[in-house]
């Protein structure tokens, strides 16, 4: 019974995640794309769940959760502080 | 190349990798009519021959086992490689003076808690990975995360010595080479790389699997140190938040 | 719905490769190969799911009933970690890459030199 109805769950995921890659790539701002990364993530943690896979569902939680977006970001912020501390010199 | 002749390119190769893609998928087996025989044979038998309930961590750990080494030793190398590329510019940087100390005590307040249930779920993840979903890799992340949490609640003072490069870097190489030693344990014993130590235990209990739990807490100090490292890389150069004034509180 | 999964994660992957060729900002590459990666996860794990399998995890569960592929899993699950420090490592030269050539644009580091 709760077998069934995995079927469209499944569909479902797969749609979702079709519909967030290229999301995350036309997202051309790199910190508004760390936030739709994210949302990403989030989707493919859901398809592993419906596709029978908690661990992996789990690892990609905490990666999407705190690894992908804290290297991104403290990347993204290291890059605007050289580039105030070079607008400074300039100056 | 030419920004130009680049999106020229791009066009027809995506459309010959898209078609190659499609000629690929034609011959795989319909969805869902998985038909390889190790899957098969791993659900059979890695219960009854490792008592690990979680047959993912023992393939992970004993049938797949030297090849967890070898992703060990890609997580390792990585980590080497960004701590060479920025650990060198870090000394030359001239440190940003600037202190974000949360005002109100209840985000404080919050933060510490967060930090105690995190960890107190990494530990539960690791520990009971070889029996429901988790295990190694996936609490050691969480672990690095529940600790990064003191950083972001404020009490930078706490934070400190999970930045120190002096302490991470033993305890990073202790999780990888843990591994090994206990790969080459097996070998000293008589039989081969990684083979299965020590009984198998209980089917569903803590004491199960062999030296499966123990290649487990090697991986998972190695990806918390690594994480940690990772972070402390990343997050140094830029926010150096020991004020003055912070010593004081 | 029997080759769609692998569909999509050709997909994934054709968007990728378009995301890092169009790239004009080497932290957007880098998330855009990541996409990438993501469409090894979706095609192992759509190879290994077995019709009406369970979970690979049998607790409360008898042995001998149908489950998913664990190597797949196996496989996926220590990447999906490792690919953090591998991101990690390509920041890192994007990095050092803006810190010569004053830009993220992967087309500006044509005139570096070394």
């Amino acid at each position: 019974m709760l077998l069934a109805t995995l079927v469209p769950l499944q569909a479902v995921a797969f749609g979702l995640v079709a519909l967030g890659a290229p999301l995350v790539v036309l997202t051309r701002d790199p910190l508004r794309q760390a936030i739709v990364n994210g949302i990403y993530g989030v989707s493919l943690v859901c398809l592993f769940v419906v596709l029978e896979a908690p661990d992996p569902a789990l690892s990609m939680l905490v990666v999407s959760g705190i690894g992908y977006p804290l290297v991104i970001l403290a990347a993204i912020a290291r890059v605007r502080g050289h580039e105030r501390t070079s607008d400074e010199e300039d100056r | 190349m030419s920004r130009r002749l680049r999106m020229a390119i791009l066009g027809p190769a995506l459309l010959g990798l898209g078609a190659l893609f499609g000629w690929a998928i034609a011959g795989l087996p319909a969805f869902g009519d998985y038909r390889g025989p190790y899957g098969f044979v791993l659900n059979r038998l890695v219960v009854p021959l490792r008592h690990t309930t979680n047959v993912v961590m023992g393939t992970t750990f004993d049938v797949r086992g030297v090849d967890t080494m070898g992703e060990e030793f890609i997580l390792y190398a990585a980590v080497v490689g960004v701590t060479l590329l920025l650990r060198d510019e870090t000394a030359g940087q001239r440190a940003e003076q600037r202190t974000r100390r949360f005002g109100s005590d209840a985000v404080r307040l919050i933060g510490v808690l967060m930090v105690g249930g995190g960890i107190l779920v990494g530990l539960w993840l690791v520990a009971f990975g070889y029996v429901t979903p988790g295990g190694g890799f996936q609490g050691g992340v969480v672990l690095a995360g529940a600790i990064l949490l003191l950083y972001l609640a404020g009490n930078h003072r706490d934070y400190r010595p999970f930045r120190s490069e002096r302490l991470l870097d033993p305890l990073e190489s202790l999780g990888a080479g843990g591994y090994v030693i206990i790969g080459l344990a097996a070998l000293a014993s008589g039989s081969a790389f990684l083979t299965n130590l020590f009984g198998p235990g209980v089917a569903g209990k803590l004491l199960s699997g062999g030296s499966i739990p123990v290649l487990n807490w090697t991986s998972a100090i190695a990806v918390t140190c690594a994480m940690l490292l990772l972070f402390a890389e990343f997050l140094e150069t830029y926010v150096v938040p020991l004020a003055p004034e912070d010593s004081g509180s | 719905m029997s080759y769609l999964p692998y569909a999509v994660a050709a997909w994934i992957c054709l968007v990728g490769i378009a995301g890092i060729a169009t790239s004009k900002n080497l932290i957007h590459l880098a998330v855009c190969l990541t996409v990438t990666q993501s469409s090894s996860y979706v095609l192992l794990l759509s190879i290994g799911y077995v019709k009406h399998g369970v979970a690979p995890i049998f607790v409360g569960t008898k042995l001998g009933t149908p489950a998913v592929d664990p190597v797949v899993q196996a496989l996926t699950l220590t990447d999906v970690v490792v690919s953090v420090a591998v991101i990690a490592l390509i920041l890192a030269l994007a990095l050092d890459a803006h810190r010569l050539s004053k830009t993220v644009d992967p087309d500006g580091l044509a005139d570096v030199k070394g």
